[in-house]
């Protein structure tokens, strides 16, 4: 059912862990409904240089934090913001229809995040 | 390190036994007339299904013509219940089942409720027992029948069939057991569980898939699921499975021949299990009873901090099979019904595994799974939010 790069990003998730005063996190999701992914960034001039992520969840969920926050770095925040879950997916080489939701959750993980920034950065 | 090849999901199905295949290949190649044919072929083909009935009959203290064979375990639930609301739909309409059903009863009681019956669930405990107590204020004069596992599937729980069944009796309500996880495993007589109705299940005793059968005792009327020509005395249409049902009743026969030995062995690397298991890893909840009351095969876990099926893939990894939840259920994101009805809180529920062993098991595989389960736990929580904020105090 998974996809091989899935069980990679599974086996060998990447940016697991936290960042120390980040500039923007964002946690989604519910422990009722087995998911909860949070995403920590840190960034500078509106450039994400670094990204941190802990979840809760299926194989899956793990999976596609690794890979967002792979592709994140590096991004501007509104490239970030453009980041679609279905590249996500793509990414990863695809994703069972019934996980489809862990890569939108990714998407609301950093999108929630980088509101998080730009709201801290208009105080 | 080499990949390991380690099987405990022996609830979800076995693998086919030797002896039971050499004596189901007969009646693939050369015994393969039709059992409903009249000539030599036929005639052979029905002297092997009629000694398997036999062999069941036996092993179960029924007639051979209370033996009606089916495609599995879910055709012999959906024929129990709904051959028998159909059959006696004129007079009775109430039926009590237990909440923590295979799924196959479970839908079928969903789908009765709407044509009408009325559908009512029994009362477990935390550790699934059915409350009996409770089951003598529910039954009535017009219920009909009175429906529990022998053994759950995913917990274990190994429920009082025959007083479940004196109290259905009590309101001349029927009583039917699915003993699917039990048959072959525990002592299913059902003069002395006092069920009239039990569906069985061929490959979770290392049998082949495909074929079960139900006990309809005598006297009893049940309408038909499957219609079709004269197979299984009208009751039951569709040309018999022949190499399947030889090899179910062998299978039951092994079974039953060597169910103290076997119990008394698996029932070792579970509490082996079960005992390092909570010895190494903490913030884990054992669902089900313990001892005796429990199926000598099954483990079921839950851990807090982090979701079953992740779990599963870790232990996958490392060369282990098991099941997360029900295999049936696996499909959908929902927590196991099981759990829940054992009253644990939904993210509990999902960071739940089972385990079940089987007679080719080892101590060292045993071992083994302790290790990897001990380490892929510690590596999900440590990516887990939930174990950050609510454990930091209390898992050093």
């Amino acid at each position: 059912m998974y996809s091989e790069k899935v069980m990679e990003a599974f086996a060998n998730p990447k940016n697991v862990g936290e960042i120390e005063n980040p500039d923007g996190v964002g946690r989604v999701g519910n422990a009722s409904c087995g998911d909860i992914m949070e995403i920590q960034l840190r960034i500078e001039n509106d450039i994400i240089t670094d990204a941190k992520f802990r979840t809760f969840g299926c194989a899956a969920a793990i999976a596609t934090s690794s890979t967002a926050t792979e592709m994140v770095k590096g991004m501007t925040v509104d490239e970030a913001l453009k980041l679609t879950n279905a590249k996500v997916v793509e990414c990863l080489g695809g994703l069972p229809a019934q996980k489809i939701h862990c890569s939108v959750l990714a998407e609301e993980a950093i999108k929630k995040a980088i509101e998080d920034y730009k709201s801290k950065k208009a105080r | 390190m080499e990949k390991r090849n380690i099987y405990m999901d022996h609830a979800a199905t076995t693998p086919l036994d030797k002896r039971v295949l050499d004596k189901m290949i007969p009646y693939m190649t050369e015994i393969y007339g039709n059992a409903n044919s009249q000539h030599f072929f036929g005639r052979d083909a029905v002297k092997g299904v009629d000694e398997a009935r036999d062999t069941i009959a036996k092993i179960i203290n029924a007639k051979p013509n209370e033996i009606y064979f089916t495609s599995g375990g879910t055709e012999a639930d959906n024929w129990a219940l709904r051959g028998i609301a159909h059959a006696y739909k004129d007079s009775k309409k109430h039926i009590i089942i237990s909440p923590i059903e295979h799924a196959a009863m479970l839908s079928t009681a969903k789908d009765l409720a709407k044509e009408g019956f009325e559908i009512e669930y029994m009362k477990v405990d935390s550790e699934g027992f059915i409350d009996l107590e409770h089951l003598k204020t529910q039954v009535r004069d017009d219920t009909l029948l009175v429906a529990c596992m022998l053994a759950n599937n995913e917990v274990g729980t190994i429920e009082p069939i025959k007083e479940m069944a004196e109290i259905a009796h009590s309101k001349k309500a029927f009583a039917f057991t699915d003993a699917v996880q039990a048959c072959g495993v525990l002592k299913t007589d059902v003069k002395e569980l006092g069920v009239d109705l039990m569906s069985m299940s061929s490959h979770k005793i290392y049998g082949p898939k495909g074929v079960g059968a139900l006990y309809v005792r005598n006297g009893i009327k049940i309408s038909n699921l499957i219609f079709g020509g004269h197979q299984e005395r009208t009751k039951r249409g569709g040309t018999t499975n022949v190499a399947g049902v030889i090899g179910f009743a062998e299978a039951f026969r092994i079974a039953e021949s060597e169910r103290e030995q076997n119990y008394k062995y698996v029932a070792g690397l579970r509490d082996r299990f079960i005992e390092k298991v909570e010895k190494s890893v903490p913030y884990i909840k054992l669902n089900g009873p313990r001892g005796e009351k429990r199926l000598p095969a099954n483990a079921d876990f839950s851990f807090e901090y982090i979701e079953g099926e992740s779990i599963l893939f870790s232990l996958d990894l490392a060369g282990i099979a098991v099941s997360s939840g029900s295999a049936c259920s696996s499909g959908s994101l929902e927590p196991s019904h099981v759990l829940l009805a054992l009253g644990l809180k939904e993210e509990l529920a999902h960071g739940s595994i089972r385990f079940s062993f089987g007679k080719h098991n080892t101590i060292e595989e045993i071992d083994y799974a302790v290790e990897v389960l001990k380490n892929g736990v510690e590596r999900l929580r440590a990516m887990s939010p939930l174990f950050k904020i609510e454990g930091e105090n209390k898992y050093v």
